[in-house]
């Protein structure tokens, strides 16, 4: 049995290497991925471009704008006449805020209940407008006259992370989004190519049985994707910094066992699939909720419950879990028990709904 | 080395009302077939006649819809997988991996069918000097020619030493002498025990069959030796040398007791309804009312008369390239 596996996997192996456009994914699409999300992706925005009425024309009001302006998240991008014109110039997306000072602003401020002035918001864009909403609870440089600090409530400190970059959130998640992408493509087209090409009926007339088959096309890729997370770790050091306060070891296993759970589902497309683009309209079809899903974006918790059981059936979530416990926050396995053991159960399924699938018939 | 004088007990294959429906479609109609061993059978028929599915059901890769058959005495779909070491199976289209080597592709199937390492090295070296393939071993099997994938492909289902060996219009890609070379290496496997069972449409492949079933839209409508066949056949067969040859063509068609005809260069080939009485003389009749000079000879009837009488006399339907001639290029 092993020595068919192994005839399979080298056989694989073989074709690979001579396979350009699919061996330079395997380094490309991690190096560029890695550029643009750790890059492109900053929640720490900055430099948003604000319009500004102000009917109150005082020294003060002036004094706020270049306030709000010193923070750095808003730049200063003109003046209007009016609320409507905002409005207008929010509308062509010239600017994402807009800051009104009422001409009863001096008035406002010596209520002292009322806020002095308002900021009109984009909200069709999802970032831009939490930003926003954080202004209100900003603690504005202390300007007697016009607001005095409040006193906060609670103080925050961020564990892990405690710059607060978005890249060390973003890049141990991005291996898993990256493996999902590479991993499912190469084995959902992997059944379905020697399909299309032919070999399959030759295939299917040997002794070799679906269980020998299907892990002989599943091995060779799972190694595949331990050089693909070996890269996006050392970019992400080399490039954001992002430290691994895990074990490495741990992350290995962590990764081979989502590698293998990834690959198993693309080789269940593949035998569901007809064709090659069937295939990766498949891939895609799972890759998009896995990324919205798993918590690589948004919060699994803040998430409504059905697509809170939908996220526990993707592989991409629980590994997330993993390798930000790992990476970030130093678990060990034993204390990632239980997404381990998700994992684990996943690939079990999967695979066999796969050797199932597989029939050595053409019917 | 007495191919045909070693009759085994049992036949290497043998089916009994094979079935295959896809959909509505039914693709091979109640098929009972006795194949002994050691032999070279034929299957002839056009495309669509159920060849394929046919033999795709023999090797388990398709589930008869009704119908028994044994294979090498197992019954198939049963024992598909213990048949998979017995039987070796070459696809219609070349299903070798056209980015490995010769030497790759061998290695593998070799390794896939669990031979050891010194019956690997040894067997691929010696398919490699029989298919005359040893100087292309580094080659990717996708840059060979026609004629060698096919010997490549022959090695490759041979390296099991297959007691049964399956082959889906194995030369349909190839050109004549290749056609020649390839037939003399099915020759030379069955005087070593091998029963061979190839579909074709070619009626000089088909000729040199032991055994022949030609098909037709899925039901078997005619079996026996090639010769036999011809010696046979349910028609009178005549042949026509006329000065205006389409006239003297336009003569006979319609007429209810000429079945069918066909023209062969300068002459015409012609099936009568068979016990027809003075036959020649009815035909020359006919053509002197056309006022056509004629000369009409009754000849042998060929395989190709036999597979036009076989099915059915359709002379409006696509008959399989009518010989080797005709398609050699």
């Amino acid at each position: 049995m092993f020595a068919r596996i192994l005839a399979i996997a080298t056989k694989e192996v073989r074709q690979l290497r001579r396979d350009r456009l699919t061996f330079g994914m395997i380094v490309g699409i991690p190096l560029i991925q890695m550029l643009l999300f750790g890059y492109a992706i900053n929640f720490d925005v900055r430099g948003l471009s604000a319009g500004v009425v102000d009917e109150a024309r005082t020294s003060l009001s002036r004094a706020l704008v270049a306030d709000l302006a010193a923070t750095g998240i808003l730049r200063i991008d003109g003046y209007s006449s009016s609320v409507d014109e905002l409005r207008r110039r929010m509308r062509t997306g010239e600017i994402a805020i807009g800051i009104y000072i009422p001409a009863d602003f001096e008035r406002r401020r010596l209520d002292g209940d009322r806020p002095v002035a308002q900021l009109l918001v984009d909200g069709s864009e999802p970032i831009v407008e939490s930003i926003a909403r954080g202004f209100t609870a900003m603690p504005l440089a202390a300007r007697p006259g016009i607001y005095s600090p409040r006193r906060s409530v609670l103080e925050v400190r961020t564990e892990y992370n405690p710059e607060r970059r978005t890249a060390v959130q973003i890049v141990p998640a991005l291996i898993g989004v990256i493996l999902s992408m590479t991993m499912m493509m190469f084995t959902a087209v992997a059944i379905v190519r020697e399909r299309e090409r032919g070999n399959l009926e030759l295939l299917i007339t040997t002794p070799a049985s679906s269980f020998e088959l299907m892990a002989g096309k599943l091995i060779p890729y799972v190694f595949i994707g331990l050089i693909q997370t070996t890269l996006v770790l050392a970019l992400g050091a080399a490039l954001f910094h992002v430290p691994l306060n895990g074990n490495l070891g741990a992350l290995y296993a962590a990764a081979s066992l989502f590698i293998a759970a990834t690959l198993a589902l693309g080789l269940l497309a593949s035998t569901i699939a007809q064709t090659q683009m069937q295939a990766f309209q498949m891939s895609f079809f799972l890759l998009l909720p896995s990324i919205l899903l798993s918590g690589f974006v948004f919060p699994f918790d803040g998430m409504p419950p059905v697509a809170q059981w939908i996220a526990q059936l993707l592989p991409l979530t629980h590994f997330i879990d993993l390798v930000r416990g790992i990476v970030l926050r130093g678990a060990t396995l034993m204390e990632l028990r239980v997404p381990a053991e998700k994992l684990l159960v996943f690939l079990a399924v999967v695979f066999l709904a796969v050797t199932l699938r597989f029939h050595k018939r053409l019917d | 080395m007495n191919a045909v004088a070693r009759p085994s007990a049992q036949p290497a294959i043998s089916a009994r009302g094979l079935t295959r429906r896809f959909g509505k479609l039914l693709a091979v109609d109640h098929v009972d077939l006795d194949i002994p061993r050691a032999q070279i059978y034929g299957f002839l028929g056009p495309n669509g006649s159920g060849k394929s599915t046919t033999i795709r059901m023999l090797c388990g890769l398709l589930r008869p819809t009704s119908g028994e058959c044994l294979v090498l005495g197992h019954p198939v779909p049963a024992a598909a997988e213990l048949l998979r070491h017995k039987v070796g199976y070459m696809t219609q289209r070349f299903s070798l991996w056209e980015d490995l080597t010769v030497a790759e592709n061998l290695d593998f199937l070799a390794r896939i069918f669990g031979l050891s390492r010194q019956q690997r090295t040894e067997r691929i070296r010696q398919r490699l000097d029989e298919y005359r393939l040893a100087d292309r071993v580094a080659q990717r099997a996708g840059t060979l020619s026609g004629g060698q994938k096919q010997r490549l492909a022959l090695a490759a289902a041979t390296l099991h030493e297959p007691e049964l060996l399956l082959l889906d219009e194995p030369t349909s890609a190839v050109d004549p002498q290749s056609r020649r070379d390839f037939w003399e290496s099915l020759f030379q496997l069955v005087s070593r025990g091998t029963t061979i069972l190839v579909s074709t449409h070619y009626m000089d492949e088909a000729e040199r069959c032991h055994g022949l079933a030609i098909l037709d839209r899925g039901k078997l409508v005619a079996e026996g030796p090639p010769r036999r066949l011809m010696d046979e056949i349910d028609a009178i067969v005549l042949e026509i040398e006329a000065g205006d040859i389409r006239r003297a063509r336009h003569a006979l068609d319609g007429q209810t007791f000429v079945r069918s005809v066909a023209q062969l260069g300068t002459r015409l080939h012609a099936l009568l309804e068979p016990g027809l009485a003075d036959a020649e003389a009815r035909v020359t009749a006919l053509l002197k009312q056309a006022n056509v000079d004629a000369r009409i000879e009754r000849v042998r009837a060929s395989l190709e008369d036999v597979f036009v009488a076989a099915t059915g006399f359709n002379s409006d339907r696509a008959t399989p390239g009518a010989s080797a001639d005709a398609d050699g290029r």
